[in-house]
């Protein structure tokens, strides 16, 4: 990540903020506690949190869920719900304190010096009025007339790279994709050329490919506009891509801030530090290396704790920090860490080994499941998935790749008998051929294949208890019974690390994390031979997707299981999988083993799908980007699917003519591309020398 | 800055539980002790079930309550307003309005749950089926359940008394039937609620039969919507029940009955008895706004 001159100018004086005139600082925020107030108690939501952001600066707050990082954007503009309120400290905003203002001067506040884009585009628009017609009123409320307003939106539009700007104008919300949507909320908000702009999770709900490009226009527009930005997000990648400095907000305290660089790079708090060692790093695999977690859990919303918010967690933890809360500490470089202990912080004990034994023994095997010519094409002719060939070797993890829409959960579903597929598909386990239907299927196949749902809310019926969640599999596939069933049930909750306590809870009384252990036992719980992994962390925190992770490998080790794992997250499929398989609008793109994959030379739309990711390293070299939006799978472009976005495409027009067959370049490594291997390495090498195609 | 270690004392055993079994400990005391706490807490909740215990009160000892006996006749104290002895007044016969208010709540309330009961059943397993199995039965269904909904109850229930006779079990079943096409429309929207989510296709994938899937699996998960579409239907059925009686549908002529006594009274009206209609039909509509007034608390409690 470059820091520009002008910025770090800027952050330097940050640390001076006592002016209130119009060149201080954007925002201030000094002492700070938010207090909810759920059924006659006051639960604090944020307890003394302070930081400014200066003129111009980027400022991120990352956390986990419950961290209170919305709160904290709700309290600035003061949209808090009614039963939440600033209860001490102060917030300024260009000097004025917005604690004290009046009904009108807030709305002048909030239409005038602040913008907020939230992470559902969706729901920021009226799905009742035209787009245009949103951005134009945003000009009319500056004052300006209906004319000029039109022409401001256009140009708006415009401005944040959307190619047809009149067109799009005239759409509803609903007509536009979610990226599209997204751009036209940054659009409105930046109408007002706000001093302060507030992007909570922007990127969140958006396809890795979009979220590049989103993140590359707010990048660009902020430099246009000298806007201040507080960006709020979960994931460290995109805060350190996006930010000059970072706040790490834990239980409602901002435990550590200071330049972004420096925080991820040496954290100097044993959460940020914890944080960081839960992310699977490049290079390291399932079979090596272990992810360290966070042990523990949030405390409860509303917690009074005299001590350190982390100390129950923290494996550094002194009788110090539970008897005496830290204050802030200097730590140089212009950083600072809630922590006694902030110097040895780094060296903060794993909380798990950091190395697995050899899992020897374990290697691949032949074919277990074999897909033919799969085709599904739904009603309305959306072609799903077109031709699929694949096979998932005994024993190994294969991950499958692509953006939504790209037709991974059809795949996943297909396998497991719920999506009946097109004619002619031909799917079989063991060499038989498989019933397109579950309900056909016998005992013994249910038995072989089962899935870990994406969402554990949605996979675990939430009026079951845990026990008889857990012991259904195993009566119904295991023919389990008595003490059988006991014994089992009793060796399932230790491998997946539940207590025997959990047992007649209901998931609703579970945290996500151990609602996610619950679906893993009742997967693996008739001992399949083949287990489908549908995102199973995405809707998880990181310190406890790293947990599920290391749970995953285990168990695959000990089950002798074979994964399918699907996941939008690169890193996550290069830690897990031994074979990949990139699927774009239901067509194999390219397929190898993860090492070939990920150092390449690798098929365009992998290449793309790899740029798009930030990373905590920082320092990308140029990336390619993908123009436009995935084309519809009911109406799929001619030739290869992907020229209408290929970086790459041939100007002899055999992209648009022809679609090229999935070739075997490498041994085991099959590309659907009509640039020779040769060539596709020779581009990609110039392109991503320093850090990206080379070190494996 | 404010002082956030406010309570030391309440903190310190909390934190020797660890931040895991408080977080249980703090949802399992949520579970369903608390809905009937919160339930208790509303006024509207009070009001409604006082009105309806009172009536069942008068249900179960309304022979004791009764100042006279609601089937004597005195023929000289005939259409008497309501005084001191009488304070109700008296019907053309001279029985006592009071006691006949009061004995006649028993009839009402013993059909209404029935039919109301017998309704939901019908209806939450015409609704189950509906919504899981979709696709040509749920259509052809769909539509004679569409086409009963477009007949008048009361033409619906013309047509069984001809066809069974009138009777008390025949208005708990013609009530039961009328009712089935409504809940099943709701209980079926409720299950296509739930239809998209994963654990049905979890269930699938153990090979469990569609009854232990709409029984065990979804019906569990729908029944808060089941319960207050019930608590709904009750209080269509107080009204329904006193219309088939006033139609003559109800108990036999001495039988105290609501209806009854404001179909056999409400003539007097013109004469100037306005209190022989009156007090039956506050009757009904006290037990109607109570049914409702208890569906509102109920609805508002569950979707919380």
């Amino acid at each position: 990540m470059t820091t520009d001159p002008a910025f770090s100018v800027s952050s330097a004086s940050a640390t001076s903020s006592g002016s209130s005139g119009s060149l201080g600082p954007a925002l201030i925020v000094s002492h700070m506690d938010v207090t909810y107030r759920v059924r006659g108690q006051d639960r604090l939501a944020l307890r003394d949190v302070s930081f400014s952001i200066d003129r111009g600066e980027s400022y991120g707050l990352v956390g986990e869920s419950g961290s209170g990082k919305s709160t904290a954007a709700l309290a600035l503009v003061r949209y808090l719900p009614r039963n939440g309120r600033v209860s001490a400290g102060t917030i300024s905003i260009n000097g004025q304190d917005t604690l004290s203002m009046g009904k009108s001067a807030l709305r002048d506040l909030r239409a005038r010096t602040v913008s907020m884009v939230y992470q559902e585009p969706g729901r920021a628009l009226n799905p009742s009025m035209r787009v245009g017609r949103q951005i134009a009123e945003v000009f009319e409320i500056g004052g300006a007339s209906s004319e000029e307003a039109a022409q401001s939106a256009e140009d708006m539009l415009r401005k944040v790279q959307i190619s047809d700007p009149g067109r799009v104008m005239r759409r509803y919300p609903h007509e536009l994709s979610g990226g599209m949507a997204q751009r036209a909320v940054i659009a409105m908000a930046l109408a007002a050329s706000p001093s302060l702009l507030i992007l909570d999770e922007p990127t969140t709900a958006l396809d890795a490919t979009v979220e590049a490009e989103v993140l590359d226009l707010v990048v660009a527009l902020r430099q246009e506009f000298d806007t201040s930005v507080l960006f709020i997000s979960h994931n460290l990648a995109v805060i350190a891509k996006m930010c000059d400095r970072v706040g790490v907000l834990y239980a409602g305290e901002l435990v550590e801030e200071g330049p972004a660089r420096q925080v991820f790079d040496d954290p100097r708090h044993p959460y940020t530090v914890g944080l960081l060692r839960c992310i699977p790093r490049r290079g390291q695999r399932k079979d090596r290396d272990r992810l360290d977690t966070i042990p523990g859990f949030l405390p409860a919303p509303g917690h009074t704790m005299t001590g350190c918010v982390f100390a129950p967690r923290c494996a550094l933890a002194q009788d110090r920090c539970r008897e005496s809360h830290p204050p802030f500490f200097d730590v140089g470089d212009l950083r600072t860490s809630r922590c006694f202990f902030h110097d040895s912080a780094p060296d903060l004990p794993r909380a798990t080994p950091a190395s697995v034994a050899a899992l020897a023994g374990n290697g691949t095997g032949g074919p277990l499941v074999v897909v033919e010519g799969l085709s599904k094409t739904f009603p309305g002719g959306v072609q799903a998935l077109a031709d699929v060939d694949l096979s998932v070797r005994r024993g190994e993890t294969l991950g499958l790749v692509g953006e939504s829409g790209s037709g991974k959960t059809t795949l996943a579903r297909v396998l497991l008998g719920l999506t009946a597929p097109d004619r002619g598909s031909v799917v079989t386990l063991h060499g038989a051929p498989l019933s397109p239907d579950a309900r056909r299927r016998p005992r013994e196949i249910l038995r072989a294949l089962q899935i870990v749902f994406q969402n554990p809310d949605s996979a675990l019926n939430r009026r079951h208890t845990v026990r008889s969640l857990i012991s259904r599999p195993l009566t119904r596939l295991g023919g389990l019974s008595g003490t059988a069933l006991r014994e089992r049930l009793e060796e399932l909750i230790t491998s997946v690390r539940l207590e025997d306590r959990h047992l007649p809870l209901r998931p609703g009384q579970l945290s996500g994390g151990l609602k996610q252990r619950v679906a893993i036992a009742r997967a693996f719980g008739a001992r399949p031979d083949v287990v489908v992994c549908d995102e199973p962390t995405s809707a998880l925190d990181v310190s406890v997707q790293a947990a599920i992770l290391n749970l995953l490998a285990d168990l695959q080790h000990k089950e002798r299981a074979t994964y399918l794992f699907i996941s939008h997250d690169l890193g996550l499929v290069r830690y897990l999988s031994d074979r990949i398989v990139v699927l774009y609008l239901g067509r194999v793109m390219e397929v190898g083993p993860a090492e070939a994959v990920f150092a390449g030379p690798h098929h365009p739309y992998t290449e793309a799908l790899f740029s798009a990711v930030p990373s905590l390293g920082g320092q990308r070299p140029d990336r390619i980007r993908l123009q436009g939006e995935i084309p519809s799978a009911a109406n799929p472009p001619g030739g290869c699917v992907f020229h209408t976005r290929c970086p790459r495409k041939l100007s002899t027009g055999i992209c648009e003519s022809t679609e090229p067959p999935l070739f075997e370049e490498e041994p085991g490594h099959l590309i659907r591309c009509h640039i020779p291997i040769a060539e596709l390495r020779i581009l990609q090498r110039n392109e991503s020398a320093p850090s990206q195609g080379g070190s494996p | 800055m404010t002082d956030i270690t406010a309570e030391p004392g309440s903190s310190a055993p909390l934190g020797a539980l660890g931040p895991d079994a408080q977080v249980a400990v703090a949802v399992a005391s949520r579970a369903t002790p608390t809905r009937w706490r919160l339930l208790l807490r509303r006024p509207t909740f009070l009001v409604g079930a006082g009105i309806l215990l009172f009536w069942v009160v008068c249900a179960i000892f309304g022979h004791l309550i009764a100042p006279f006996n609601p089937l004597a006749q005195q023929l000289l104290s005939a259409n008497t307003a309501p005084s001191g002895a009488h304070w109700f007044g008296t019907d053309p016969l001279g029985r006592d309005v009071l006691s006949r208010v009061i004995v006649g709540a028993r009839d009402i309330l013993i059909i209404t749950p029935l039919a109301t009961v017998l309704g939901t059943v019908l209806g939450t397993a015409l609704g189950l089926a509906m919504g899981y199995f979709g696709g040509t039965f749920d259509l052809v269904v769909g539509r004679i359940v569409e086409a009963v909904l477009a007949l008048p109850f009361v033409i619906i229930a013309f047509l069984f008394v001809v066809a069974v006779g009138s009777s008390t079990v025949m208005v708990i079943i013609v009530i039961g039937f009328v009712f089935t096409p409504l809940i099943a429309r709701t209980v079926r929207a409720a299950v296509l609620a739930e239809r998209h989510l994963d654990y049905l296709s979890s269930a699938r994938l153990l090979g469990e039969n569609p009854a232990r899937i709409m029984f065990a699996e979804i019906l569990p998960n729908i029944m808060p919507a089941i319960l207050v579409e019930f608590t709904v239907r009750l209080g269509y059925a107080v009204f329904a029940v006193a219309t088939l009686s006033f139609l003559g549908f109800g108990p036999p002529p001495p039988t105290p009955d609501w209806g009854s006594d404001i179909a056999a009274d409400y003539s007097g009206l013109l004469a100037g008895y306005w209190w022989q209609t009156l007090f039956p039909a506050l009757a009904i509509a006290s037990l109607v706004t109570a049914v409702n007034l208890i569906t509102d608390s109920v609805e508002q409690v569950l979707s919380s």
